[in-house]
């Protein structure tokens, strides 16, 4: 236990308990192996989560969530769903390992450009260069989003924060308008008739269709407890660990024997997979994808939703990607096309939600969920305002000049 | 891939009265990000509201609709530039009060700076697109100056607005340069930028030159969004974001917090989205410029010039 890194890893062991150590294992000892991994996993809590999420979209058919009923309940539920998977994944790379991340949605972007153009889509034989069945192709989409984090996160690795989030929103621009400019794309008028998944298990022969209820949903839940059990489990484990170093000091977590450079393009390839994973679903749903269906301003939005949530909390993402998509739409169905002093609430919903941003973030600077871990770190590891309130100087200025 | 050499002239010239709107945008991010050391994410907005101003005033409460000549054209054009730029002015320090004193006086991390930028330049850009203020459509700019050719360079007609930009955009340079290097608020900026705590302990009032440094950055902004309105003949609530975003990268291009980085930046990211257009088309001519970025940030990672305010 002499080496620096073994006196690292027993110190955060210590701070930082594993989820093994909150779980009553004594209790369920006698139930045999079997039982104690379930616990140490937590795999009961996820049984409950699944049967909750399950409820959701019968509570919105019912009507039980107000200005959110039917059809048009389930449809923003979807892109709902949607959200979470990307704000999980980007939650990764900014909340975990500190990169700031613009231009998260290209990785949206090419998971679900990928899906349209390996499966059987267009008129004819146009817009796509492989017909594979549409469940092959998924693991594709979050292959390529992956290989595209990778490839975004190795070169970028020697810049700085700020420097970081102007390449990675520019890539965003590139990727868009590649995209944009193609001919098997189809340009600007985008793919159309990406084939919906089928599928025939155990003499049940279904065919997901355009309605958006309650089945996508089914798939989306599956999708979102892998995500949150993936994320909860790497943040717990020893990459969670060096990210957080990593985060925190970089030159200091180097100095310890953390593999910086490759802990940083793993935080990007994993956070892009959920991405990867969220294209082929929203793609094979809503069957037709364009360069527009993925704007700037969605990158934004999505760090937007991490950030409002808490970084570094699993809780915080779902919880900001449920209030950027669902809050908007809960603002136009209230205001039912009133006008307050001229101001027209339902095209304002988005100035609202800026008002709201600005106002969240001067109460709750580290979000609506601070992560724990992260909420003890707040207090000193603000640059800006370490310096401003010239609480700590030697520390301040190391990381400015670093 | 061929290349239309009869164009190099004409889009060498466009690139560089762009990229001059580009420098001065690019000016309000690189101040707030040498003294705050933060992204100003709503700075597009002051942009927009610059112009959005220069609208008000001279197209709708004077109502002028006839090109103006002689004297009162040039009264006109300085007073449509000084409308916008007093107006982004307050807008930029109504931005420093309202989003971001109340933050560093709780203590936020870096991020939340940023997301509560965010938020103001959302809640600013679609505030403008309500009717009671702009609406959601292009607003026609008052056409102030009848467009004349001027004289010829690099084998292209050079019309008298194409001048006014570069005139007015380096009127405003060389007015910043002389203001941040040989004044005493200029060294109060520079002094902040370099270390706050030493600053402050020299006596530099720190909440004053932070709000200064907005209303500089604001007041350029708006000389920016007129000149805008001037040249395109048109505003809108959304004019903002694109010049926005590439005025960023401008900066960092050059050197963000690096004044004279910025007018770099702007003026090489200009040349290089339009020069693009010649070999490898107009389509393409954003990938080019954002391709740019990483390119160059690769072999100098904090830009053309590196990070120090002055000169």
């Amino acid at each position: 236990m002499a080496t620096p890194a073994a006196d690292l890893r027993s110190y955060l062991d210590q701070n930082y308990p594993r989820i093994s150590a909150r779980t009553p294992e004594g209790v369920m000892a006698p139930l045999g192996g079997a039982w104690r991994l379930w616990w140490r996993l937590g795999l009961l809590r996820y049984l409950v989560a699944a049967a909750v999420m399950i409820a959701v979209p019968f509570l919105i058919e019912g009507g039980a969530v107000p200005y959110l009923e039917g059809a048009a309940g389930n449809t923003v539920l979807f892109r709902t769903g949607i959200w979470i998977l990307l704000a999980l994944g980007l939650g990764v790379v900014v909340g975990l390992a500190g990169l700031l991340d613009l231009g998260y949605i290209a990785f949206f972007l090419l998971g679900a450009y990928t899906t349209a153009l390996m499966t059987n889509s267009g008129a004819s034989d146009q817009f796509h260069f492989a017909t594979w069945p549409t469940w092959a192709v998924l693991p594709v989409a979050i292959l390529v989003a992956m290989a595209a984090g990778a490839a975004l996160g190795l070169p970028t690795l020697r810049l700085r924060g700020d420097y970081l989030a102007i390449v990675t929103l520019g890539f965003h621009e590139i990727v868009r308008q590649t995209m944009n400019n193609l001919t098997i794309t189809n340009g600007s008028r985008g793919i159309f008739g990406i084939p919906h998944p089928t599928f025939n298990l155990f003499g049940i022969n279904y065919e997901f269709s355009l309605d958006p209820a309650p089945y996508w949903w089914f798939l989306l839940t599956p999708a979102i407890l892998l995500a949150v059990l993936m994320v909860r489990h790497l943040d717990n484990s020893r990459v969670g660990r060096y990210w957080t170093a990593i985060r925190e000091d970089e030159v200091a977590a180097a100095a310890m024997g953390v593999p910086v450079t490759k802990m940083k393009v793993l935080a990007f390839v994993i956070g892009a997979s959920t991405s990867g994973l969220a294209g082929w679903i929203y793609a094979v749903q809503i069957n037709y994808i364009s360069p527009n269906n993925f704007p700037l301003l969605d990158s934004i939005l999505v760090l937007s939703a991490v950030v409002i949530g808490g970084l570094g909390s699993i809780s915080g993402a779902i919880f900001g990607a449920v209030l950027v998509i669902t809050l908007p739409e809960f603002v136009r169905e209230a205001s039912g096309g009133e006008t307050i002093l001229g101001f027209d609430i339902e095209t304002g919903r988005i100035a609202i939600f800026g008002l709201l941003l600005v106002i969240v973030m001067i109460f709750r600077p580290g979000g609506v969920f601070a992560a724990r871990r992260r909420r003890t770190e707040l207090h000193e590891a603000s640059a800006v305002d370490a310096t401003l309130a010239a609480v700590s100087v030697d520390e301040s200025s190391s990381k400015e000049r670093s | 891939m061929d290349c239309n050499t009869a164009l190099i002239g004409p889009l060498f010239l466009q690139g560089i009265i762009l990229g001059s709107l580009y420098a001065l945008i690019a000016l309000g991010y690189t101040m707030v990000y040498g003294v705050l050391k933060l992204i100003n994410f709503a700075h597009d907005s002051v942009f927009m509201v610059g112009g959005v101003a220069a609208f008000y005033v001279f197209g709708s409460a004077l109502g002028l609709t006839e090109p103006l000549t002689g004297f009162a054209l040039i009264v006109a054009l300085f007073g449509v530039l000084m409308v916008g730029a007093l107006a982004s002015a307050s807008g930029a320090t109504l931005l420093e009060r309202g989003a971001y004193r109340p933050l560093r006086r709780r203590g936020g991390a870096r991020l939340s700076f940023l997301i509560s930028a965010i938020g103001a330049s959302f809640f600013a850009t679609y505030l403008f697109q309500q009717d009671f203020l702009l609406g959601a459509g292009k607003r026609q700019f008052p056409n102030l100056m009848e467009t004349s050719g001027a004289f010829s360079a690099f084998g292209s007609p050079v019309n008298n607005k194409d001048l006014l930009i570069v005139v007015a955009v380096v009127i405003c340079l060389v007015a910043l340069d002389r203001v941040i290097n040989q004044t005493r608020i200029g060294r109060s900026i520079r002094a902040l930028s370099e270390d706050v705590v030493a600053a402050q302990l020299m006596g530099v009032n720190v909440n004053r030159v932070i709000v200064t440094t907005f209303l500089i950055g604001g007041f350029f902004g708006g000389v920016a969004g007129a000149l805008y309105g001037v040249n395109f003949a048109n505003v809108a609530w959304n004019m903002g974001f694109i010049p926005g975003v590439k005025a960023f990268t401008a900066a960092v291009l050059g050197g963000i917090g690096n004044i004279r980085g910025a007018m770099v930046g702007g003026i090489l990211l200009g040349l290089i989205e339009n020069m693009s257009v010649v070999c490898i088309g107009a389509e393409w001519a954003n990938v080019v410029a954002f391709s740019v970025l990483p390119l160059v940030l690769i072999f100098r990672p904090t830009g053309l010039l590196g990070e120090r305010i002055g000169g």
